[in-house]
């Protein structure tokens, strides 16, 4: 814990904060994306922005894996949900995300599926044990972060030999979509440099984004959650934007290294191919920017053993998370943002989550002076 | 015919005592017959002991003196059944003693009412049972009347408690969360979330160390002492569920003010900051079951933080933050970087948090 508490040091933020003020150029304006929820999240319950010259102006990013699932793939986990016999496993947040027609996997619940909450997919392999005779089906999202685990249960289900525990599985790749954002924006969204994700680097590596960088000529910064990483990252940000530069700098040095965790990356290849095309909420189709099941573990992948139905899913008309996670728009610039659109009431992904921008700015941003 | 006269003997009332080794409750025990006088003679009257209860009568009389009465009920419906710090069965007596403290009020009477689902085993009913016994004596109060009933398997989660109570509020007391006024000062009792964190620890499929047992206590002597003291207090609540957070969100709404708290003197167990970390949660929102928040004006928050030092319950009291003007009802939090946020009511539960 001491660990943590020295990365919010009161003090040592103030002179982070002064070090920014006199390294902007007050002459020009920073437009810095963070890639990920969590940074987000951090921004926001720390009360970052505020401590920010107004110069400097944080965008969020589509690096929520809750926001970035198309209404489509929600319909489909609510249909392998309402299946006789199966116990179907999710994360907390995706429960209240809405599908078509304001359904979600809570009223699913409340209607009779058995929806289980899980804080791991390990809960989900464990209730595969304790129920041979259930089918269990866990509903696997999530960046590279949350990959590996999915691949150690495959393995295990593979060495245990469960005939009843699937993967519904919509892992996402980051530097696809990274790539993807800077090819759709062609300068219209305006960003001038990244905060790169955190957990996710540890996992592949500083190195994923150099080629990225290069190409679009923008500076990238691998930052820690913790309120003084994100500080530090925006000085070094800045730093390079000043002197034209545009390399990928490591701040998160005490996790993350250039190659990545090696042994992750080795279970993600065993068990887990690229698909082709996969459908993003806000940035549209982008090739080679999911994972799938591979052929050998194909008896544990739901998309296999049942028959999900190809579902169009239609965005609410006003709703902007699509512009949000490009980030195009600000959450405050939605017309629904907290009139009809409430954390309690969520039209958009981006307003479930924790890690979802709307949600963040609802909860933690709202002050008026 | 005429009745038969004189049995050899009076006969012993209940043939076989209750097995409280493998014994379970079972749908007998809900009928009406035998087996729920059984079950209520030897498991409740016994622990509750007390005149009303002995008189065996559908509810119980009392006379109270002349002025306010304050009335409260609450439902207890937990998981897991038993915590460190405490059990469904302390904490349903403690629960509602501190609901009638919080009107400032002397609790006197409580009411207990059971649903006990099928197959539960009546070990695990008596230690309840003999607990809130024990909190209840140790709080002044009695368990004066009740009610049991038996669900079938599948229909209950081993035991729901209701506890009632009632209390009288001394002459000249007014409480309530629509007085705080723009200046006024909140204070804390002590370190906020160790129930609820107490209680997540042992949840199945959720379990990790950790040294935190539940702040579950009867908050009614601090109570006493402090509106003795200190007559202008103007509001009280128990943190419980949603937290110091939701509270202070009610109080806004309530009394139409803003609060501007300061993250820094709020005090969190370093345990509780650690597994909130671990667990991606705000110990902000965390219930607390031994805890209260007041409000009164700033020339006696230092008064009131000194009665709160003395008692056990208060020793780790502290002043967080002020009541301001504030049309939009919000909670402004100055966060220990220096930076100002919002701290907003929860939608639904606190989630953990997924990467």
């Amino acid at each position: 814990m001491k660990y943590i508490t020295d990365f919010r040091d009161n003090s040592i933020a103030r002179s982070l904060a002064s070090a920014i003020e006199q390294e902007a150029d007050p002459k020009r304006h920073y437009k810095l994306m963070e890639f990920c929820g969590g940074h987000t999240h951090s921004i926001h319950r720390y009360g970052l922005p505020n401590l920010l010259p107004k110069n400097i102006e944080m965008v969020h990013g589509p690096g929520c894996p809750v926001c970035i699932l198309p209404i489509a793939k929600i319909n489909q986990a609510i249909a392998l949900a309402q299946i006789p016999n199966i116990i179907f496993c999710s994360y907390g947040d995706m429960l209240r995300v809405p599908g078509s027609n304001k359904m979600t996997l809570l009223k699913a619940k409340a209607a009779g599926a058995d929806v289980k909450i899980v804080y791991s997919v390990d809960n989900a392999l464990q209730l595969a044990q304790n129920h041979p005779n259930k089918k269990i089906i866990f509903f696997a999202i999530g960046f590279e972060t949350t990959t590996p685990p999915t691949a150690c249960a495959l393995i295990k289900a593979n060495q245990l030999n469960l005939r009843n525990f699937f993967i519904f599985c919509n892992h996402v790749l980051t530097p696809p979509a990274l790539e993807a954002l800077l090819q759709q924006e062609k300068g219209s969204v305006g960003l001038d440099g990244f905060i790169g994700p955190a957990h996710v680097s540890i996992i592949i590596g500083s190195r994923s984004y150099e080629l990225i960088g290069q190409k679009y000529q923008k500076p990238i910064v691998i930052s820690g959650f913790e309120p003084l990483d994100l500080l530090h990252s925006i000085l070094l940000l800045v730093k390079q934007l000043n002197e034209n530069d545009c390399k990928v700098e490591n701040q998160y040095t005490r996790a993350v290294n250039s190659a990545g965790n090696q042994k992750s990356q080795q279970i993600m290849q065993e068990t887990l191919e690229i698909r082709p095309l996969f459908e993003w909420r806000g940035l549209g189709a982008i090739p080679y920017s999911a994972l799938k099941i591979n052929k050998q573990y194909e008896r544990f992948d739901a998309e296999k053993n049942f028959v999900i139905p190809e579902t169009a899913g239609h965005e609410h008309k006003g709703c902007e998370c699509a512009n949000v996670l490009r980030g195009a728009k600000k959450p405050t610039e939605c017309k629904l943002f907290a009139k009809v659109c409430t954390p309690e009431n969520p039209l958009g992904s981006c307003m479930v989550s924790s890690e979802g921008a709307c949600s963040a700015v609802y909860s933690y941003g709202r002050l008026r002076n | 015919m005429k009745a038969v006269a004189g049995l050899t003997k009076k006969r012993k009332k209940f043939s076989v005592p209750l097995d409280y080794k493998h014994g379970v409750i079972d749908l007998s025990h809900g009928s009406g017959g035998r087996a729920m006088s059984q079950l209520i003679e030897e498991v409740f009257a016994e622990s509750f002991d007390n005149e009303w209860l002995a008189q065996k009568n559908d509810q119980a009389c009392f006379s109270i003196k002349s002025g306010r009465m304050v009335m409260t009920t609450d439902a207890y419906v937990i998981s897991p059944l038993f915590f460190p710090g405490g059990n469904i069965g302390s904490l349903a007596v403690h629960g509602t003693i501190n609901d009638i403290a919080m009107a400032g009020a002397k609790p006197l009477y409580l009411s207990a009412s059971f649903i006990l689902e099928e197959g539960f085993p009546l070990n695990d009913l008596q230690k309840i049972v003999k607990s809130m016994a024990s909190s209840a004596k140790e709080s002044n109060v009695s368990i004066i009347t009740g009610d049991t009933k038996v669900v079938e398997r599948g229909k209950g989660d081993g035991i729901f408690i209701t506890t009632s109570g009632v209390g009288i509020v001394p002459v000249g007391v007014h409480l309530s969360g629509n007085q705080a006024k723009a200046g006024d000062h909140v204070l804390v009792s002590g370190y906020m979330g160790d129930h609820g964190i107490a209680i997540l620890a042992h949840r199945a499929n959720l379990e990790f160390e950790t040294t935190i047992i539940s702040d579950s206590a009867p908050l009614h002597h601090m109570v006493a002492s402090m509106i003795e003291q200190v007559p202008s207090i103007r509001c009280l609540r128990d943190p419980t569920r949603g937290g110091l957070a939701t509270v202070l969100n009610e109080w806004a709404e309530q009394s139409d003010v803003g609060f501007y708290i300061e993250e820094s003197k709020v005090p969190i167990r370093v345990e509780v900051r650690s597994a909130c970390e671990l667990l991606g949660l705000d110990a902000m929102y965390i219930a607390n079951e031994g805890k209260l928040v007041a409000i009164c004006p700033a020339k006696d928050s230092n008064l009131l933080l000194g009665i709160m030092r003395e008692h056990p319950l208060g020793k780790n009291a502290a002043i967080i933050g002020e009541v301001i003007a504030d049309s939009y009802n919000l909670v402004q939090l100055k966060t220990n970087l220096g930076g100002m946020r919002i701290m907003d009511q929860l939608t639904g539960e606190q989630l953990p948090r997924i990467c």
